[in-house]
């Protein structure tokens, strides 16, 4: 088992679940062509949540955090994210995707743009700042994940885990309420892993709301305040990290959790 | 303790590579000589070389410059050499490079297509060298496409002015339109004002100014043109235009809206199925057909459509190859943003898939600029179409190789000006390792 070693105590004083829902979905479906891929789900997320779903690969634990900042189109039921409900209205998905942080397995950096200008540009762009306060925050968030020096370079002469971390920044630079990770650490070397990991502890000790998607399960015990399970495109179990782990109620879960914590 | 534990008490220094690996030996040994075989093969490479340059070197420099015929040229070469044979008789070029550069245009005006030269290279510096350039040259390249043609047709200054007012007034449309009506009808109107414009207004109103304040210069007429000016002519308006109707139709292709997609997908592989040399035909013969009589529409602007045409649906297909070539994350990280469409193509996607197609583009490009030449088979006389009205000539009646090469030479200074300017980008863009 990757289990997660922070060698320091976790601050959880600004950690906590507030009444406020940040994300409602109500029996939502999705479909990929005829594949029911996503099947009556209903999840409500409250401000200060941190979230993590787990699961075996296919079972659309992607394509649903995907589903909230509309990266997937769901064909039926509801997702509301702060209050806007995601329809194919245009103006409704672009507020929403600036106000939802995204950070995907692969990072998704802009190869051809500066760290600095990575950070900088959908501030500019979308939220109209002007350039030099702009680069004034994008360093802000480039000191906190720990690469200031690395500003002036391409994504491309940087490590995995920088870059992940430049991707965290990215995100963090247009102020989101709530963050999606897409497998964070999946594409990383096991050393990379650890310094993606306390960057997304960090986040969560600020009182962030987050959605993860992860096989750290380590981090899952440590930070989640709920973990869920999904397979077959549904929500099998969700519970507390301490029962979900010590005492799962599904055969199903029972048996991923022994497969990925068996050895 | 087993054979295998080993513990390294010091670590090793660096050192040199050996002498034979490095420096002009170690080239010549790696590129050269890397074995018997090789040694061989860069022997009989060399004597092939010597061979060639052996006739060729002789032909170009042992020539005569000044003849007024052919058979002066060969009575010279039998007087200085004994023979005809392996000597240039660049006494053509001498007589009819003035010719060859400028076709028929007005040799008191050769002032007007110099300067146009000029104009298009200081109006180029802010698009290839947009770091090095001082920024208000940009003006210059805004107002470039209605300068050039006027420097080069001449006429009323009113004509390019009232051209240049369409997209003023497809953009003031488009301004007042969209709060009031929205963005698809302002769109519409962006393209259809400028169109009604420049079709029932324009003439008139330029031609009503120009009666009140006349400012002009001495017109010359498009069957004047010819010579390399022509081809340079056609191939800056063919390359200049069929970038961006070459991204555009690109996007289409891509687009989610059907019609859209049909319609660019249609005229893709219509244009791409016909030779141009049939469309070249159309433009000169076919639409005379169709046009209204009495209506003039210049054989020129009309090849200059049909290669821009040509020259568009090529590009977007090399640009669709780039696109294609983008990783589907780079859309998804632009999404997740918040950027919109158009923000996320000019912002993320275009760079990225232009940068991945320069090669394809500049081939695109050197092979349209070579196309112009094609113009000829259609009655204009660039420089193919001159060098066969030469070669009628008595005088010079039977020489070939003298025009061809000279001809040959002026393509490839351009084509290799292009081919050496890619690479210069290609190297300026790479942010990888």
């Amino acid at each position: 088992m990757s289990e997660l070693m922070t060698d320091r105590e976790i601050d959880r004083s600004k950690m906590h679940v507030s009444d406020n829902v940040a994300i409602e979905i109500t029996n939502m479906n999705k479909w990929y062509g005829s594949f029911h891929v996503l099947r009556d789900i209903n999840l409500t997320v409250n401000e200060g949540e941190r979230i993590v779903i787990a699961g075996p690969s296919g079972s659309g634990k992607s394509t649903l955090i995907r589903c909230i900042n509309r990266l997937e189109e769901h064909q039926q039921g509801s997702i509301v994210v702060d209050g806007t409900e995601l329809t194919s209205d245009l103006k409704n998905i672009d507020k929403i995707r600036s106000e939802v942080g995204m950070c995907f397995q692969h990072f998704n950096l802009f190869p051809h743009l500066t760290i600095l200008e990575n950070c900088t540009l959908a501030p500019i762009w979308v939220r109209k700042t002007p350039r030099k306060e702009a680069e004034e925050t994008a360093m802000h968030f480039l000191e906190k994940v720990k690469i200031p020096e690395q500003a002036d370079k391409y994504p491309g002469q940087l490590s995995g885990g920088q870059q992940q971390r430049v991707a965290i920044a990215r995100s963090l630079c247009m102020r989101p309420r709530i963050m999606l990770f897409d497998e964070p650490t999946s594409a990383l070397d096991p050393e990379m892993i650890k310094e993606v990991l306390d960057t997304m502890i960090e986040l969560a000790e600020e009182g962030m709301t987050m959605l993860c998607v992860t096989h750290e399960m380590g981090f899952a015990r440590q930070v989640a305040n709920r973990v869920i399970f999904m397979d077959a495109g549904q929500i099998v179990e969700q519970n507390e990290p301490e029962e979900f782990f010590n005492n799962p109620k599904s055969d199903r879960t029972k048996l991923f959790l022994s497969q990925i914590l068996g050895h | 303790m087993s054979d295998q534990a080993f513990v390294r008490t010091e670590m090793l220094p660096e050192k040199e590579p050996p002498a034979s690996t490095v420096g002009i030996v170690g080239w010549l040994r790696e590129n050269l000589f890397s074995g018997w075989f090789n040694s061989i093969l860069t022997v009989v490479a060399l004597g092939f070389i010597y061979y060639v340059l052996s006739g060729l070197v002789p032909w170009v420099f042992q020539s005569v410059w000044n003849a007024d015929s052919l058979n002066e040229c060969r009575e010279i070469m039998t007087e200085t050499w004994g023979s005809t044979h392996g000597h240039a008789c660049w006494g053509v070029v001498n007589e009819r490079w003035l010719q060859l550069l400028y076709g028929f245009y007005p040799d008191h005006l050769y002032w007007r297509v110099n300067l146009a030269l000029v104009l298009t290279l200081v109006a180029l510096a802010p698009v290839l060298f947009a770091e090095q350039s001082p920024r208000q040259l940009w003006y210059l390249t805004a107002a470039y496409p209605f300068l050039m043609p006027w420097l080069l047709w001449g006429g009323s200054i009113w004509g390019p002015i009232m051209v240049a007012a369409g997209f003023a007034i497809g953009y003031l449309g488009y301004r007042i339109l969209v709060p009031v009506a929205g963005g698809l009808v302002a769109i519409i109107a962006a393209f259809a004002l400028p169109i009604i414009w420049w079709l029932f207004l324009a003439g008139g109103v330029a031609g009503a100014i120009d009666s009140v304040i006349p400012i002009g210069i001495e017109a010359v007429e498009s069957r004047k043109f010819g010579g390399f000016m022509l081809a340079v002519l056609l191939g800056i308006v063919a390359i200049g235009c069929s970038l961006p109707i070459g991204i555009v139709l690109a996007l289409g292709r891509q687009s989610d809206l059907f019609i859209v997609k049909t319609l660019c997908v249609g005229f893709i592989e219509f244009i791409r199925g016909v030779p141009l040399i049939t469309l070249l035909f159309v433009a000169s013969l076919l639409l005379n057909l169709f046009l209204p009589p009495g209506t003039n529409f210049d054989i020129i602007l009309r090849v200059m459509i049909m290669m821009t045409l040509f020259a568009a649906a090529y590009m977007a297909e090399v640009i669709r190859g780039g696109l294609a070539a983008l990783p589907k994350g780079q859309y998804e990280g632009a999404d997740s943003l918040g950027l919109n469409y158009w923000q996320a193509q000019r912002l993320i996607i275009m760079p990225q898939a232009l940068k991945i197609s320069i090669p394809g583009i500049v081939s695109t490009f050197i092979g349209i600029f070579k196309d112009t030449t094609l113009v000829s088979i259609i009655g204009l006389f660039d420089v193919i179409g001159l060098s066969n009205a030469i070669r009628a000539d008595t005088a010079w009646n039977g020489i070939y190789w003298e025009l061809f090469a000279f001809i040959a030479f002026l393509f490839f200074i351009v084509c290799f000006s292009m081919s050496r300017y890619s690479m210069y980008l290609e190297r300026k863009l790479h942010t990888g390792h």
